[in-house]
């Protein structure tokens, strides 16, 4: 498949996510909308590192090491994606506590 | 390196001992203790000792410059416990875990001084922010701290995205991730070309790194999550973590800036002026003292972006010298905050009467901050505005500058004329003789950076 289409897919999956944090008012799922974005990035970057890939072996048959630091990369942004949700699962599960409620709406006391 | 090892360790350090000591005044003691071996560690590797010798790919660089951030970043923190190490304490029930995470906030500081590529930019800053997600909601029972928290986590997990899409982007267009992209083909008319790929993807760092260093139009978060984090840990958030996002932020835009020609100048000169001018005005209307000290740290850090303007070697040794004035101020000024029963304006008021010795050490922070000759601030906002006019045209971006320089000094003498010249009775908590010799000796540091620049900066080149 050309690399566009996979451009274009990440792309939406990113916008998806963006409109998601911006417009729902549930705080899991904002925080779903924030994952939603990290993958699309990884979807991406596995895209990029098959195209540089590609685009290597086309010139020189030996270079097959082309393009692993895109997918390495994939994982470093898969363990801080799982650090961050366990703070974040952690500070919305503090707040149920103290206000029975994991609607953002509420997050406007501060502006006084 | 040596910095990148032991800051880790001590993290694990302070955790443990959390567990194994029952004592928990020890703690600070024992924060200090390991801040200072992380400061010893850090000038070992400045005479090229290392503790452990790793070979890291290339993925970090060290050099002078970061290492001497470092040093600047590690006093500031032992400057920052020493004075209110007592009130990290009585935050809440787990004071060891609390310096814990102050030592990961430092490994992942002295990453972004080293970074030599996108991954370990993107690793330092998050290294750096989820122990900070964490500080914030540290007052468990505390609403304001609640949603401070998770609306910093919410905003800051949001930027990672926006700076992860644009690594993304950035990898496809150059198929690497350095920091260093070598010098663009010139096309017809000097234009530099490179792929759309690559640019869009500098953009989408670019807001993120505004983000981060809360920037405007992208510093929303910023009054918010400094105004509802316990003031303790709002005080270490402003400092030492701002000024190494700016220094990230610098680093990474050295040799990018190139990449983008005319263009990127339009775009900063835009981005600082639009914070300046909400930071500044903003700042004056506000009661609060603490979120006053918020709204004045976003325009702190208009001044600061002028070190990316600049992009020169005077700016080089400007960003150094405003991250130590700036450090060393706003801890001090913290300090006093967090004793005050009252954080408004009127809860100021005959400060100078009851406690004099607070009251001058504040005024010589505010006076750093305003950036007053003879106080060390006044040489950091010099250093930055004679980087622009050496880097050669925009002359009225200077002149903005000092324009708002002048607002700001309104707003921080409203809190020296409340102290001095109007009548009160401020309350504040108990006052120890250590904790006014440890402010009077802060006050005392702004004044001789600010008779002597030269002291710090030496040390720089030695």
């Amino acid at each position: 498949m050309p690399i566009q289409y996979y451009i274009y897919l990440s792309l939406v999956l990113f916008s998806i996510g963006i409109i998601g944090v911006l417009t729902r008012r549930n705080a899991i799922i904002v925080f779903m909308c924030i994952e939603l974005m990290l993958n699309s990035v990884n979807l991406l970057l596995v895209a990029f590192s098959k195209m540089h890939l590609a685009f290597a072996m086309a010139n020189d048959k030996l270079a097959t090491t082309v393009g692993t630091d895109g997918q390495l990369f994939v994982f470093f942004i898969m363990v801080v994606a799982a650090a961050e949700v366990s703070v974040g699962l952690a500070i919305i599960v503090m707040l149920y506590r103290n206000t029975h409620s994991v609607d953002i709406n509420f997050l406007n006391r501060l502006k006084n | 390196m040596n910095a990148i090892i032991v800051s880790a360790l001590m993290g694990v350090v302070m955790m443990l001992s959390g567990i194994l000591f029952q004592n928990k005044s020890l703690m600070k003691h024992l924060a200090a203790a390991g801040l200072i071996l992380l400061l010893v560690a850090n000038l070992l590797q400045s005479y090229g000792k290392y503790v452990i010798q790793v070979d890291t790919h290339n993925l970090l660089h060290f050099e002078q410059f970061g290492i001497f951030f470092n040093t600047i970043a590690i006093v500031a923190t032992l400057i920052y416990v020493l004075l209110s190490g007592k009130d990290i304490e009585n935050t809440g029930v787990h004071p060891a875990e609390y310096f814990a995470l102050v030592f990961f906030v430092l490994c992942g500081v002295t990453i972004l001084t080293s970074f030599n590529g996108l991954l370990m930019l993107f690793l330092g800053v998050e290294i750096m922010s989820i122990p900070l997600y964490i500080l914030t909601g540290a007052d468990k029972k505390n609403l304001k701290s609640n949603e401070a928290s998770l609306k910093y986590l919410l905003m800051g997990s949001f930027s990672t995205g926006i700076m992860l899409m644009g690594i993304a982007l950035i990898y496809g267009g150059s198929g690497s991730f350095g920091i260093n992209p070598g010098t663009p083909e010139l096309t017809v008319g000097g234009i530099p070309k490179v792929s759309y790929l690559t640019v869009s993807g500098l953009i989408l760092l670019f807001v993120s790194m505004c983000f981060k260093v809360s920037a405007a139009p992208f510093h929303f978060w910023t009054p918010d999550v400094y105004d509802g984090a316990p003031s303790v840990f709002t005080s270490f958030m402003a400092t030492v973590v701002k000024a190494a996002g700016f220094f990230a932020f610098m680093r990474l835009f050295e040799s990018q800036s190139d990449l983008m020609g005319a263009t990127w100048k339009i775009l900063l000169s835009f981005v600082i002026i639009a914070t300046l001018l909400i930071g500044n005005i903003t700042a004056v209307f506000q009661q609060s003292v603490k979120r006053m000290l918020a709204y004045s740290s976003i325009a702190q850090a208009g001044f600061m972006l002028f070190a990316l303007y600049a992009g020169n070697d005077l700016a080089k040794e400007g960003i150094l010298l405003y991250a130590a004035a700036y450090s060393l101020a706003t801890i001090g000024v913290f300090a006093v905050l967090i004793k005050m029963k009252d954080y408004t304006l009127d809860g100021f008021n005959g400060l100078a009467k009851t406690q004099p010795v607070l009251a001058l050490a504040t005024t010589i922070c505010l006076l750093s901050l305003s950036g007053i000759p003879l106080t060390a601030g006044f040489f950091a906002k010099y250093y930055m505005l004679a980087a622009v006019v050496k880097a050669g045209g925009a002359l009225w971006i200077v002149i903005v500058a000092v324009l708002f320089a002048a607002v700001s000094v309104y707003y921080y003498f409203r809190v020296i004329q409340a102290m001095y010249f109007k009548d009160g009775a401020a309350e504040t908590s108990e006052i120890t003789g250590g904790f006014k010799i440890g402010l009077l000796l802060v006050a005392g540091l702004i004044v001789l950076i600010g008779l002597l620049p030269s002291v710090l900066l030496n040390y720089f080149y030695f």
